[in-house]
């Protein structure tokens, strides 16, 4: 033993009681995460002490693509971003462009975009909130709610003949008529899928250990979460009534009587109620327009320098096939100008930020995509939570890869 | 109304930073004013401190290039949610020197948005505490949103840009 220099007491060895965390890997492909995301955790024992998010594994380039496509094929690049409600995605493209060239639609058109947001709304919601299910360990509801996204899909497939990446509509409106078999799928799905919500609903909304696993986790205060530019359901579970339906109306939004719920306190289950709301709401959205819908409108604006002419008139009339040959080539006329248009995508506030210099394709094309931003919040959320409570935090946020990578 | 707070926020500008204001325009409606960079930050600070334009929420961040290839620019989207204003602040340095200060004292939200940033036009936001790169690969040498990396292989040479898009 050293010999003392003098009569003062060493201090106590401190090093021996430093605590030391373990790293755990969470991701990149981890069945849990429904999507490619890596989070590098330091734990204490089960609690998180502290996360690392890396992103990026899936980017693909969309605003450099966007710079080099022509205004048209810019819709199914959107398609890939929140792949759950394509549809919003490609019609809130069409409408900043629509917007840019200033050219306003029929009521008709309009109102079918509607249907169609609100029913991409629905299957974003239903995927989102049976999956918190599945991670809380509740598979039945998953299972049994998921056969009514197939009843969305096939709506789609009636309408554009594709399922997920739907490139659904153009710019100017919709190319042709729906099908009557569509409308009828549709009211089918307006008078039935209520039951089955419900019964969803009485599944887990009062149920006592989904509630026990939900409430209080991952909770986050209005303040923060606007501070973090949370929009859509996340922020409304905090308490802010902001939806962008309401305060900046696009497509005939402000025609239609609904709700915006709002939580209290910004916890997982308040997230789930939300959306849980907010189909009932989609579904009201949905009935009144399927009831005040003009019926002898055209589907699309008179824009033949945009919107591709019928097969019929181009090859039987010159302007049509010179008004084909320039779209298929990508020759709009678009003007020069600036803007930023938003619509309330599956996750919140989508936003498209379009500097047109009059070319054929955007100078600069930014997509404001909710869930990248929010996504940051994500390590401040679960600091100090267990492991599984991360885990349904993160499903609870409806973080889609595709859209926060983009 | 837009003209309305135009005109607000302009005066309240131009007495409170003389020189700052470069540009302001109504451009679809939304109001744009253009700012020049050694006020960026003070001019953010106010929009967001000031209890009557009450700018508290950053709805975007995002940088672009100027078409001569000799700018890079930063825009701010600001909303104040309560009475529905929305502006945009824009900010244009030379490419050789491209800083500005960060705006994740006022906005965590920023902390991402400037990374984004930063990894694709190479912005560097003075005072941002963690300004790597985020959806590139950390080893990537270069901006590639910017103009002078084309898209595609310039080696090329069965493809036209004439016919092609840019």
């Amino acid at each position: 033993m050293a010999k003392k220099e003098n009569n003062k007491t060493q201090p106590i060895n401190t090093d021996i009681e430093e605590k030391e965390y373990s790293t755990l890997n969470l991701g990149p492909t981890h069945p849990a995460t429904h999507g490619i995301f890596q989070n590098i955790l330091k734990m204490d024992g089960e609690i998180i002490h502290e996360a690392t998010p890396t992103v990026g594994y899936i980017h693909r380039a969309f605003e450099k693509l966007a710079e080099r496509r022509p205004y048209n094929q810019i819709t199914p690049i959107t398609d890939r971003m929140n792949y759950c409600s394509s549809p919003i995605n490609n019609l809130g493209w069409h409408m900043t462009v629509e917007k840019l060239c200033n050219i306003t639609l029929p009521k008709r058109a309009q109102y079918m975009r509607v249907i169609l947001m609100e029913l991409a709304r629905i299957s974003d919601h239903l995927i989102c909130n049976s999956v918190i299910g599945v991670d809380t360990g509740a598979m039945t509801g998953f299972l049994y709610i998921f056969q009514w996204r197939e009843k969305i899909y096939d709506i789609y497939e009636d309408i554009c003949g594709a399922r997920l990446t739907t490139n659904i509509g153009r710019i100017g409106g919709f190319d042709k008529e729906w099908p009557e078999t569509t409308w009828k799928k549709i009211q089918s799905f307006v008078d039935n899928y209520p039951k089955a919500l419900q019964e969803f609903a009485n599944l887990l909304e009062r149920n006592k250990i989904f509630m026990d696993r939900t409430v209080n986790c991952g909770p986050i205060s209005a303040e923060m979460a606007m501070s973090y530019s949370f929009t859509g359901p996340n922020l409304r579970a905090a308490g802010v009534d902001y939806d962008v339906r309401v305060m900046n109306p696009y497509s005939s939004y402000e025609d239609f009587k609904f709700d915006v719920p709002v939580g209290i306190s910004g916890d997982t289950y308040d997230r789930f109620m939300v959306r849980q709301h907010e189909m009932w709401q989609s579904l009201e959205i949905i009935r009144q327009a399927m009831k005040n819908i003009p019926k002898d409108e055209p589907t699309h604006a008179n824009v033949p320098d945009l919107l591709l002419p019928p097969k019929e008139e181009v090859y039987n009339n010159m302007e049509a096939l010179i008004y084909h040959f320039k779209i298929v080539m990508g020759e709009m006329d678009v003007p020069k100008g600036e803007i930023y248009h938003a619509v309330e995508g599956g996750n919140g506030e989508l936003g498209f930020y379009l500097i047109s210099d009059g070319g054929r394709t955007p100078f600069r094309l930014h997509f404001r995509r909710p869930c990248f931003i929010y996504y940051q919040a994500y390590p401040e959320m679960i600091k100090g939570s267990m492991l599984s409570d991360a885990i349904i935090t993160m499903s609870s946020m409806n973080v889609i890869a595709g859209e926060l990578d983009a | 109304m837009s003209q309305d707070l135009l005109n607000k926020i302009q005066e309240q500008l131009n007495a409170k930073f003389p020189g700052a204001l470069e540009t302001a325009e109504l451009p679809f409606d939304f109001v744009t004013f253009t700012i020049n960079k050694d006020h960026t930050h003070d001019v953010l600070s106010f929009l967001k401190t000031d209890p009557e334009l009450n700018f508290h929420f950053l709805t975007d961040l995002t940088g672009m290039q100027t078409a001569d290839e000799k700018h890079l620019g930063v825009i701010y989207h600001l909303h104040n949610m309560y009475k529905n204003y929305r502006v945009r602040i824009k900010s244009f340095f030379p490419m050789d020197k491209p800083e500005i200060p960060t705006a994740t004292d006022l906005w965590p939200a920023a902390n991402w948005m400037e990374r984004e940033t930063y990894d694709f036009y190479g912005i560097r936001f003075k005072g941002h505490p963690n300004l790597k790169r985020i959806l590139n690969v950390d080893e990537m040498d270069i901006f590639p949103m910017r103009k002078e990396y084309p898209l595609e292989d310039q080696s090329r040479d069965d493809k036209s840009d004439k016919m092609f898009g840019r």
